[in-house]
């Protein structure tokens, strides 16, 4: 429970922040002469600038596709809007990719909410928790009546999107290191898989057949039912080769058994 | 405590491989620790690295100590959790605010010096000191405005927080030249009136002048090497109270770590000078 706070020190603090986001809001009394100063700019400047500076180190693929001077100009709206809530600034811009969708100034580049989806991914897979992968000779070992009751669970720091729009893979890999001098961009739908198995986060592309085995492992289900999915979403999709992409990129973190896949079938 | 910390750097991840590298003797490493609150993944990994060959300093800017309101639980959580797994040779945090009502703004904000707010910052020290188990040290900040009603002195404020928690003090030579020429007052004299004893870090950075607000003003904006007024300053400083651990701090404009290296050299060599030793 926060307590109430209402002495001297809370109200000035109260109106301090107050016009410090909103320049043109009339000052309260107990920061009136503070405000009058050029020098309350100081930290309304550092004060945005850490904020859009945060964002661009978060979205550095979305600040390339659009420039500097147009990346900033956004992220100052969207820092009105939506301050940091945690000092962990690397952790900053959640909502960004939501901001981008609904921007007016971005109608015309509708595969920028998902550049800036991938740069986020990159972000959670960057600082997700430490997990040993599961590699293809843990798979291998396994009886084909355990395969049948294995649930793969992704990998702590993995993270996966199909886009079905646009080619968002090969738009957010050629800008998000160095710029990858681009040819022709194939109009298609695109998916993309993130992983960190060791230090560095790694990213290869994904079909849907990839990226619908990825959901149903997420939501609990046994590699059989993962792979109708897979074949649900991709008709021809080679599952061996599949399964051999998704192992040696360290896609799952580890491995559990349900009891009895027909009873488990029939509670649903 | 056996380690004796001589001269130090800030360190950013660009200089991660140069500063493990690094053979320099005394070398340490200051962080900020919310740039470590992480699950897990590669920066955490980096900075146990660096911790198992320099000492590490833990320098938050998000305590917000002066906000009226105790600090963060969860955040004060994941800076404990971040002390043990690290093991700090120095905590450290500012005279400021940044975190109220659930929103962080990242600067280090002003506040009057008044007694409610002296008990209110000697409390959120001592909870803070409670979490980690050790005293932590507290730093003067920058000023830019003037303003009207202190009811104390900041060097005495500061004082009298230690004397309330047994905290230590983190003198940053840079901010008293800032602040001095910003506000107009005598830079040596606030350094010779700084209570010595209670020093148990210095920092030295850059400043710059704000050019949208006609050159009027510094900014401690951490984007220069250290002026020599604040090297001449530092120098006094030292010369009245010994040798203390110094920390050359950078965060804007990086030259490569070479660079940074020779000039914490020159805080070490008058950090290792007979004048330093007095004390």
């Amino acid at each position: 429970m926060e307590a109430l706070r209402t002495g001297a020190l809370a109200r000035f603090q109260d109106a301090f922040v107050h016009t410090l986001m909103d320049p043109g809001a009339l000052p309260d009394a107990s920061v009136a002469a503070l405000v009058a100063q050029p020098a309350f700019d100081v930290y309304r400047n550092t004060v945005m600038k850490g904020c859009i500076d945060a964002l661009q180190a978060n979205y550095p693929a979305v600040a390339r596709l659009v420039g500097d001077e147009w990346f900033r100009a956004a992220a100052a709206i969207y820092v009105r809007e939506s301050l940091p809530a945690d000092p962990t600034l690397l952790r900053y811009g959640a909502s960004f990719t939501d901001f981008l969708a609904r921007f007016a100034p971005a109608a015309e580049l509708p595969y920028l909410p998902g550049v800036a989806r991938l740069d986020r991914s990159w972000t959670e897979a960057h600082t997700a928790p430490d997990e040993t992968a599961i590699g293809p000779a843990d798979i291998a070992r396994l009886a084909p009546a355990a395969l049948a009751r294995a649930v793969l669970h992704p990998h702590a720091a993995a993270r996966w999107a199909w886009f079905e729009d646009a080619p968002i893979y090969t738009i957010w890999s050629r800008n998000r290191a160095a710029a990858v001098p681009a040819p022709g961009i194939d109009w298609r739908a695109e998916g993309a898989l993130l992983v960190r198995p060791r230090d560095a986060v790694e990213w290869i592309a994904l079909d849907a057949a990839g990226a619908a085995f990825l959901d149903a492992c997420a939501a609990g289900m046994p590699a059989p039912r993962a792979a109708s999915a897979a074949l649900e979403a991709r008709d021809d999709a080679d599952l061996t080769q599949l399964m051999c992409t998704l192992l040696a990129a360290g896609a799952f973190g580890r491995m559990s058994f349900i009891d009895d896949p027909i009873s488990r079938e029939e509670n649903r | 405590m056996t380690t004796v910390l001589t001269a130090g750097l800030g360190l950013k991840p660009q200089h991660y491989d140069a500063a493990l590298a690094c053979p320099a003797e005394g070398l340490w490493f200051e962080v900020h620790p919310e740039n470590y609150m992480v699950a897990g993944g590669p920066r955490l990994a980096w900075l146990e690295a660096i911790r198992e060959r320099h000492p590490v300093s833990l320098h938050g800017v998000a305590l917000s100590l002066a906000a009226d309101a105790e600090p963060d639980p969860g955040h004060l959580a994941r800076l404990g959790e971040l002390a043990r797994r690290i093991e700090p040779e120095l905590v450290s945090e500012h005279l400021a605010w940044s975190t109220w009502r659930g929103t962080y703004f990242p600067d280090l904000l002003p506040f009057p010096r008044s007694a409610a707010a002296l008990k209110r910052i000697a409390d959120n020290i001592s909870r803070t000191q409670d979490i980690l188990r050790r005293p932590i040290a507290v730093e003067n900040p920058s000023h830019y405005l003037k303003i009207d009603g202190h009811a104390w002195d900041e060097i005495e404020f500061l004082a009298e927080l230690a004397r309330r928690t047994g905290c230590g003090l983190l003198l940053d030579v840079n901010n008293v030249f800032v602040s001095a020429r910003n506000l107009g007052y005598s830079a040596e004299d606030y350094v010779d009136r700084f209570p010595g004893p209670l020093v148990t870090e210095i920092h030295l950075a850059g400043h710059s002048r704000d050019s949208n607000l006609g050159d009027t003003l510094l900014v401690d904006s951490h984007d220069a090497p250290v002026a020599p007024e604040v090297w001449a300053l530092y120098e006094r400083l030292i010369r009245r109270t010994g040798p203390r651990p110094t920390l050359i701090e950078r965060d804007d404009k990086l030259p490569d770590f070479a660079t940074l290296l020779a000039e914490r050299g020159r805080a070490d060599v008058l950090l290792r000078a007979p004048l330093a030793k007095a004390a």
